[in-house]
């Protein structure tokens, strides 16, 4: 692996990230969790909201119907991703290069109401 | 990145893009621009008249809680002279309801608003806990639609209240729409596109004021006002919310977000091809579980069979009803208008029903012999056609890029 290119092996940034809108229950049915993640990649790029999907998927999800979160690799339609409080599409969408502190949420728009 | 500024204030961030025109907006313009196009749709429609008692449908999910917050927010803002309720149903579902309950009786205190809970227990002697310990899971929805139609009007009823909202919003519309046009169900399509619905012989109204609101709308207004409400999936239908219409729409918005509107409106217009069926207004599924928006099986297919007989007679009307716009909003259905089948009363319960004895008893007293498969006779040949329906749309689902 290319950690040779890491500033620091141990540089992290911690965010954190909520479920909300019925998603919790496939986190364990906690809303919020704080996410610890490297500050460079072995790429020496910054984790986006992509690096995230796949880490909370490795790592948080517990529930095997990860359909219900992901589909081709993106956040499946009708769950929304809000990051500090604003639509990420206006911020970049899965593009988007984490920053210290940042908190994101996911929303399911799915359940009944 | 730079923050995006408003597109309304051109001041603070925009934190929204809106699905229906992508405008960008900030927090504060947003809850505006989302509360003033209720407004015109309320106004536009003649939905109310001033001192008219409302009950709201709350079943403590977003879309009631979005709506009770907004009507307050608007009766209040524009003085519709509007009294305001909050009526509940309780399926008796243990770790489903009771917990979303709770909520309603926050939101009853939230919002300044009495709150009347009317259970399956109590009228009809059966809670869906004891339903699905007697059936199974399988099915159990169709029970759950059939008593919680009968259990709004019933406790609208008993408050004295001829007008029911309830929550459904443009998602809701637009998947209903697909689900019929895919079923060829046109009595059901015409149904599910009005605002206003209101059966001949029951003299309890039903609308839907955020018919034109995306979910998703409803979803961040919901969040940026920080509205209290409950999220977790029925028990008995943990799979609802993966309908394939559902999946259609969702789809569709993520390519083209104007879709939903678009289908909506279509809906609107081939519903004013559609010749006026009152029998039909039994079937209206009230929802309560949003996904299960135009699925429920009943009776559809029989009623089809008879439609698709009455639409040829109605085709030389059909230039004529093409016509005026408004005809598709804010009809009153009536029945005495149309011949063919007569709406009369349950002969148990009295319920307005198009049958000797009604949907709901049929099933009580299936339930009641402990035999439920005899008393849903009628709906299982239907039950199994548009499952069928559903397996194909399954396939059609789209693939999102």
């Amino acid at each position: 692996m290319a950690h040779s290119t890491n500033d620091g092996a141990a540089a992290t940034i911690s965010i954190t990230v909520e479920f909300t809108g019925g998603l919790e229950i496939l986190f364990s049915n906690e809303r919020k969790h704080n996410i610890t993640l490297p500050a460079r990649l072995d790429d020496a790029s910054q984790p986006t909201i992509a690096y995230l999907l796949q880490h909370l998927v490795d790592n948080l999800m517990k529930d095997d119907r990860k359909e219900l979160f992901i589909m081709e690799d993106n956040v499946r339609p009708g769950i929304l991703v809000l990051i500090n409080d604003a639509d990420w599409e206006l911020e970049g969408e899965e593009n988007y290069e984490l920053q210290q502190g940042d908190n994101i949420v996911f929303v399911s728009t799915l359940h009944g109401g | 990145m730079a923050p995006t500024t408003c597109f309304n204030c051109k001041e603070a961030r925009a934190v929204i893009i809106r699905p229906k025109n992508r405008h960008k907006l900030c927090r504060a313009c947003f809850i505006e621009v989302f509360e003033t196009e209720v407004h015109e749709t309320i106004i536009g429609t003649n939905l109310f008249f001033p001192g008219e008692r409302i009950a709201i449908g709350a079943s403590g999910g977003k879309d009631s809680t979005v709506l009770a917050a907004v009507l307050k927010t608007l009766n209040e803002r524009y003085n519709y002279g509007l009294d305001l309720c909050l009526l509940s149903i309780d399926e008796g579902i243990r770790g489903y309801r009771d917990d979303s309950l709770e909520t309603v009786k926050r939101n009853a205190v939230q919002y300044d608003m009495p709150l009347t809970i009317v259970g399956y227990g109590e009228l009809y002697g059966w809670t869906m806990d004891q339903v699905v310990e007697q059936i199974g899971k399988k099915g159990n929805c169709t029970y759950c639609g059939v008593f919680r139609r009968q259990a709004l009007d019933r406790g609208a009823a008993r408050l004295d209240i001829q007008h029911v909202v309830t929550g459904h919003n443009a998602d809701d519309v637009a998947e209903t729409v697909m689900m019929n046009l895919l079923r060829g169900d046109l009595p059901r399509l015409s149904r599910g596109t009005s605002i206003v619905t209101a059966s001949g012989g029951s003299d309890i109204k039903r609308s839907k004021p955020l018919k034109y609101a995306y979910e998703k709308e409803i979803v961040l207004y919901a969040h940026h006002r920080q509205l209290d409400y409950f999220t977790t999936e029925c028990i008995y239908s943990p799979e609802a919310f993966r309908g394939s219409a559902r999946t259609l729409v969702k789809d569709l918005e993520k390519i083209r977000p104007s879709s939903i509107l678009d289908i909506v409106k279509s809906g609107e217009d081939m519903a004013a091809l559609v010749p006026r069926d009152p029998a039909a207004a039994e079937e209206e599924n009230t929802g309560g579980c949003g996904s299960q928006n135009g699925r429920t099986s009943g009776g559809e297919m029989a009623a089809m069979e008879k439609q698709l007989t009455e639409n040829e007679t109605a085709e030389a009307h059909e230039t004529e009803i093409q016509l005026p716009q408004k005809n598709t909003k804010n009809t009153i259905k009536n029945p005495k208008a149309v011949k063919s089948q007569t709406l009369g009363h349950c002969e148990r319960c009295g319920y307005i029903s198009s049958q000797r004895v009604c949907k709901a008893c049929t099933l009580l007293e299936g339930l009641n012999r402990n035999r439920p498969k005899t008393a849903i006779e009628v709906g299982m040949e239907d039950e199994e056609g548009s499952s069928t329906l559903m397996r194909q749309m399954e396939r059609t689902q789209l693939t999102n890029s």
